[in-house]
Order: C-alpha cells, then structure tokens, then sequence
C-alpha cells in the first residue's frame, strides 16, 4: 500500500471510527460515575430504540429530523461555514410551513397543499439564515457569531408571533389552531394498514421520504453540479476559488441559504407530519443535535443518514431508559451529543500522531 | 420623593444584580479572546459551576465551599476546552459548543443521580448562600435626601459577589494592560508568531489565559445558583453566557467598554420585565420580546459596521502551528 491510500484510509474510515468509539467509552464512563452498569443500559437502549415495531417507528421518526439539521450543518460545513443557527432556522422554517398550512385554501388537494407547506419551511428556513450570510460575505462579521444571535431572535419572535397574533381567541396556550387537513402527512402505521399490515402507532409518518430525497438531492448537488463544486471550492481554498472565476461571496450566501432551508424543514416532521399545529419549542435540540450528525458523518450524505439514525436509536433508547432505570434520564443523550461533538470535532485530531507514526511513517524519516 | 426616582434607583438595582454574572462571563472571554481562543462554551461554563457550586453548598453547608467547587467546575471544562482547541489544535468553536452541550445534559444527569431530581438541587438554606449585606452609616446616610435612597437602594444591599464583580473590572483591565503578563496576552492574541519568537510559550499563554477565564466564568455561575437565587434549576443560566458573548464584542473586547455593555444589556433585561404591559405614548405598548432580543439586535448592527466597528483580537479562532 502506498503511503498515500494508507494516508486516506487513516483519515476517511480509521480516525473516525476510533473517534466515535472514544466518544462512546466516555460516555460508559458516565454511566459508571452515576452507578448505572453501561452495558445493562446499553441493552436496554438498544431493545428500546429497535426491538419492537413501535420503538423502531420512534427511532426513526426522531432520525428524520437529525437528517435534515445534520445536512443543514454539513453543506455550510462544505463551504468551510460552520453555521450554528440551525436551532433559529428550523423554529422560522415551522413559521413558513404553519402559515402555509393554516391560511391555504382548505379545498385544495394536498397533491398541492404539502409541496407548497414544504417550500414555506425551505423558504422561511433560508430567511433566516441569508441575513447572517449576507453579514459574514460583505461585512466580514463572523457567521457563528451572528447566527447564535439569530437563535436568540427566532425564539424571541416566535414567542411573539404565538402569543400575539397565531394564538386562538381564547386559548391561553401559546400556540396556533390545528392546521387544515390536506397539509397532514400520512402516518406510516396508517399507510401500511391501507395495504393490510397491522403495524403499530408512532409518530413516523412520510417526512422520512423526504429526509431520504434531500439528503439524495444535497448528495447530488454537492459533488455533481456547479453550485456543489463551486461551494467545495470556496471550502477548501478561498483564494484558489476566486482563481477559478468563482465568488465566494456569493457562494457563501447561496451556501447559507440552502443549508438554513435544510433545517428549516424539522417543521415539515415535527408539525406537518405529527401535531399539526404550531406550538412553542417544537425544534428544541435538533440544531444543536445536527452539529453532532455532520461531524459523526463527516458531512457526507450517507454518513449522516447513519448518524442520524444512531442519534434516533439514542433519542428512543433514552427515552426507554429514563422509563426503566431509576438514575438515569434522557439527558444522558445530550451528553453524548457533547462527547461525540468534543471528540468527533474538537478533538477530532486526538489519535492522528500515533496513528501517522506506526501506521504511515514518513519515509525515510523512520 | 417622586415615583419616578425611586423606580429609576430600583430598576437600576435590579439592572446590577442582573449585570453580575455578565461581567464574570464578559472578563472571563475577555481573557480568552484576548490569547486568540474563541470563547463560545462561557454559556456551559456558566451552567456547570451553578450546578456544582449549588450542590456542594448545598452537601456541605457552606457558600464559600460551594464557590471552590463551582470555580474548580468551570475551570475544569476551561481547560477540556484548552486541551482540544490548544494542545490537540482542533476547531476553537466547535469544541466550545461541545462544552455548552456537555454542561446542559451533565447537569441533568447527575443532579438525578445525587439528589434524586433532573435538574433541580436543594434550595439552600440561608446560611448556605452568599446573602446581602448592608453597608456601615446606612442610618447616618438615610438623612440625606436623594443620596440616602441611591445609598441604601443602588450601593449597599448587595451580596459580597456584587462588590467583587464590580472590583475585578479594574483588575482586569490593569492585568491586561499594565503588566507584563497582559502585554504577552495582547500580543498572543495580536501575532503568536512574534511571542513565540521571542521565546515565549504560545501554548503556555493560551492556557494561562483559558484558566483565569474558567475561574472567573465559574465565580458568575456561583453568584446564579447561589446568591441571585437559592438552588439550581434546569438551564437557569438561561443565555447569559451569549449576552456576555455579545457584551464582550460590543465592548470591543475592552474590560469598561464592556462593563458598559454588560450593564446596558443588563438595564434593558430589568426594564422588560418593568415594562410588561405598560404602554408607552406615542409609542404605544412595546412587545417584551423586542427588549429582551434588544442586545443581539445591537450587537448584530455592531458586528456589520453600521455603528463602529467591532474588530476581534487578528489571530483569535486560529490555532497556532509551530514551523519546523
């Protein structure tokens, strides 16, 4: 093997893997601090996420949402962004798909309502995410900066726009009245009982097909059109884009945009497909999770469909431990979601010396 | 005495106690930006050292008990963080982010493994928090009109953790630009390569840096859990270690600029809640969430150049590679 290929296999398939393998030993290494035995947890998590017909429905329905903020996070990744507004993003991106779904003509057939519910959260999502783009391409004011001040007005105007104006007359929580029929996406159980098969209840419904398109289209995009070239460009080298004839300017904008229309669509799982109205917090987590998906996947599609569904395994598994063991609650995912963010991202260099040393020493050197 | 006066001296009141953990967090990432490692974990910082601060206060029966412990908390995640983003030279950021996530799920999990809750400790008993203390010639001052109100309204009445926020803004502020030690931190931030030419330790510095910001930041989440309030609860820290993100640029990263932000940010937090359903002539009633999103909004204009220009330390979010 040349010390090229070993050098690739090191960094794309080996340093990740013992990564996500750290982040795990870390994370057993809660469980004992708060005697809880990881490998009684472990199985149970594992029975409680994909035992079981409904367990499994929950899992995935939860992975739905991390595959639309961990492609949020990984397309602006691609343009060397880190965008950390997915959070504001996919609240806004909820804003776009109720208005949608609660003022559209209620006699239009859903053949037209859901794909025009789904555009209101793209473009709400992309709203909210082309202002700090904008700063960060012109202005040169740091896109994490601005965009963690972002979160901070969705949820401050979100709160307003329930309180005040979506809130029904007489209803004293904040959220809105019940979006009208045709923007509902079907149940997965509900399908599979139109063909005979008796499947139980869970929150999964069609937003998972979705999922899987854009994360074909973002697949697509990135390595296969013009835009995904230029934006891989401007990533890997900002002064050999422009070399290229390309602006990076006004690829970090298009940049943004998509990646903030990707989270925008939580809106489309969360409230399309399962309550059916607006409500306060409903994307509470999932920007912050998607963080964890894009660095667990390396940004690419299929990593994140895995990561996604390990961090829906997690989500369900958690769910099932806070129900079966006493000292443990479903918090324990977010720790994990911090250990895999530290050591997948921030650490993600941890082993790279020792592995280069035995494993691709530079010749001659040795 | 109108009413006016006084509600202007009790908001303001309020306005200092609000500002205290801003300017522990605001100076903590002063350090920190100052040696060139972006601060973004103040806000997990401040969480865990509420959270340790208020159980060991609470296990141990003393505030200053649960100070230490709530110090070392946060110092402990400062240098989790120094060790990715310094020794490891990983994504300043992104380890900073892993830091706020780690703290908001670890202190959900162990306060349901020690105290048998998810994100709640015991309420501390009086003699377990830092209290308000009343400063000497109260009596003798309340004689005097107007001054007397400031006196015993705005100046005495605090807990000993509000005197020290306010001391250590000085403090700092000569550190960084009267000592040698302030002069490496400004020049680290500015051009590592310079220091380490000079022979100086980049690594060493940014740590050193990281570590005074991690105790300071711990100091801010102590006074939350234990003197503004008497107990920890689930997310209490509520964004404060962003607004003193926020405060730390719109001050320029200049500790009384950003001791002004911080009280600002703080001002406009206390006068939200005053204002809660008044209306103002002319004006008309003003949303609360509008004053509440007020110091991102500022900081936003701030960061594009609409109004000055907010320029970071020039090496800040880079790590620093020594040539061989």
């Amino acid at each position: 093997m040349t010390r090229e290929r070993r050098l690739s296999w090191i960094n794309g398939l080996l340093l990740p893997f013992l990564n996500v393998l750290t982040a795990f030993l870390a994370t057993a290494v809660v469980f004992l601090l708060i005697g809880v035995d990881p490998i009684k947890a472990t199985k149970i998590l594992i029975y409680g996420a994909l035992g079981y017909d409904e367990g499994l429905g929950y899992t995935l329905y939860y992975a739905t949402n991390f595959v639309f903020t961990g492609l949020a996070v990984a397309v602006a990744f691609h343009a060397g962004l880190f965008n950390i507004g997915g959070e504001g993003q996919a609240y806004v991106g909820g804003l776009g798909t109720a208005l949608v779904a609660l003022y559209i003509n209620p006699a239009l057939s859903a053949w037209i309502v859901i794909p025009l519910a789904i555009s209101g959260g793209l473009l709400f999502g992309a709203l909210w995410a082309i202002i700090p783009a904008y700063l960060q391409a012109y202005r040169g004011s740091h896109i994490v900066i601005t965009t963690i001040m972002f979160n901070f007005l969705a949820s401050a105007l979100m709160v307003y726009i329930l309180v005040n104006v979506l809130r029904e007359v007489g209803e004293m929580s904040p959220e809105s009245g019940d979006f009208i029929k045709a923007s509902w996406l079907p149940f997965v159980h509900d399908i599979f009982a139109s063909f005979g098969y008796k499947i139980a209840k869970s929150p999964l419904n069609l937003s998972i097909l979705v999922a899987l398109f854009f994360s074909g289209l973002v697949w697509f995009f990135l390595w296969h059109t013009r835009w995904g070239f230029a934006i891989r460009a401007v990533g890997k080298s900002n002064d050999a884009a422009i070399y290229g004839g390309i602006n990076p300017k006004k690829i970090i904008v298009i940049t943004m945009c998509i990646s903030g229309a990707l989270a925008g669509l939580v809106g489309i799982n969360e409230l399309m497909g399962v309550q059916h109205r607006l409500f306060l917090n409903f994307n509470y987590g999932y920007g912050f999770g998607g963080i964890a998906v894009a660095l667990m996947g390396r940004n690419h599609p299929i990593g994140i469909l895995i990561a996604a569904f390990l961090f829906g395994i997690l989500y369900q598994g958690g769910a099932e431990l806070d129900f079966e063991l006493q000292n443990v609650s479903r918090d324990i995912v977010v720790v994990m979601q911090g250990l895999v963010i530290l050591f997948c991202g921030g650490l993600e260099y941890l082993y790279r010396p020792v592995l280069m040393r035995f494993l691709a020493p530079i010749e001659g050197t040795e | 005495m109108s009413d006016f006066f006084l509600n202007t001296v009790l908001t303001l009141d309020a306005s200092v106690r609000v500002c205290v953990p801003l300017i522990f967090a605001s100076m903590a990432g002063l350090f920190a930006e100052r040696s060139g490692v972006v601060d973004i974990g103040l806000e997990g910082k401040l969480l865990m050292s509420a959270f340790i601060a208020a159980s060991a206060a609470a296990v141990f029966g003393s505030p200053w008990i649960g100070l230490l412990a709530g110090i070392f908390a946060s110092a402990v995640l400062a240098m989790i963080h120094g060790f990715a983003s310094i020794t490891y030279k990983g994504n300043q950021i992104v380890s900073g982010v892993a830091i706020n996530i780690l703290a908001s799920g670890l202190t959900m999990i162990l306060s349901l493994a020690w105290f048998k809750k998810a994100g709640i400790t015991p309420t501390l008993k009086n003699d377990q928090r830092f209290l308000s203390i009343d400063l000497p010639g109260l009596d003798l001052m309340d004689h005097i009109p107007i001054l007397g109100v400031i006196y015993r309204e705005l100046i005495s009445g605090h807990n000993v953790l509000v005197y020290v926020a306010f001391a250590i803004v000085p403090m700092v502020w000569w550190v960084v630009y009267r000592t040698r030690f302030g002069l490496r931190l400004r020049a680290v931030g500015e051009n590592p390569k310079a220091v380490d030419t000079a022979g100086l330790s980049v690594e060493a510095l940014r740590y050193k840096a990281l570590l005074i910001g991690g105790m300071l930041c711990g100091i801010g989440g102590v006074y939350i859990a234990t003197a503004y309030n008497a107990q920890f609860v689930k997310e209490m820290t509520a964004g404060s270690g962003f607004i003193a993100l926020a405060a730390l640029i719109f001050g320029k990263w200049h500790p009384y600029k950003v001791l002004a932000a911080c009280f600002l940010f703080a001002f406009l937090d206390a006068i939200s809640i005053r204002l809660q359903g008044t209306t103002i002539p002319v004006i008309g009633e003003i949303p609360v969430q509008l004053i509440e999103a007020t110091p991102y909004i500022l900081t936003i204009i701030l960061l594009a150049g609409f109004i000055g220009k907010a320029v970071p330390p020039k090496a800040s979010a880079q790590p620093y590679i020594k040539e061989l």
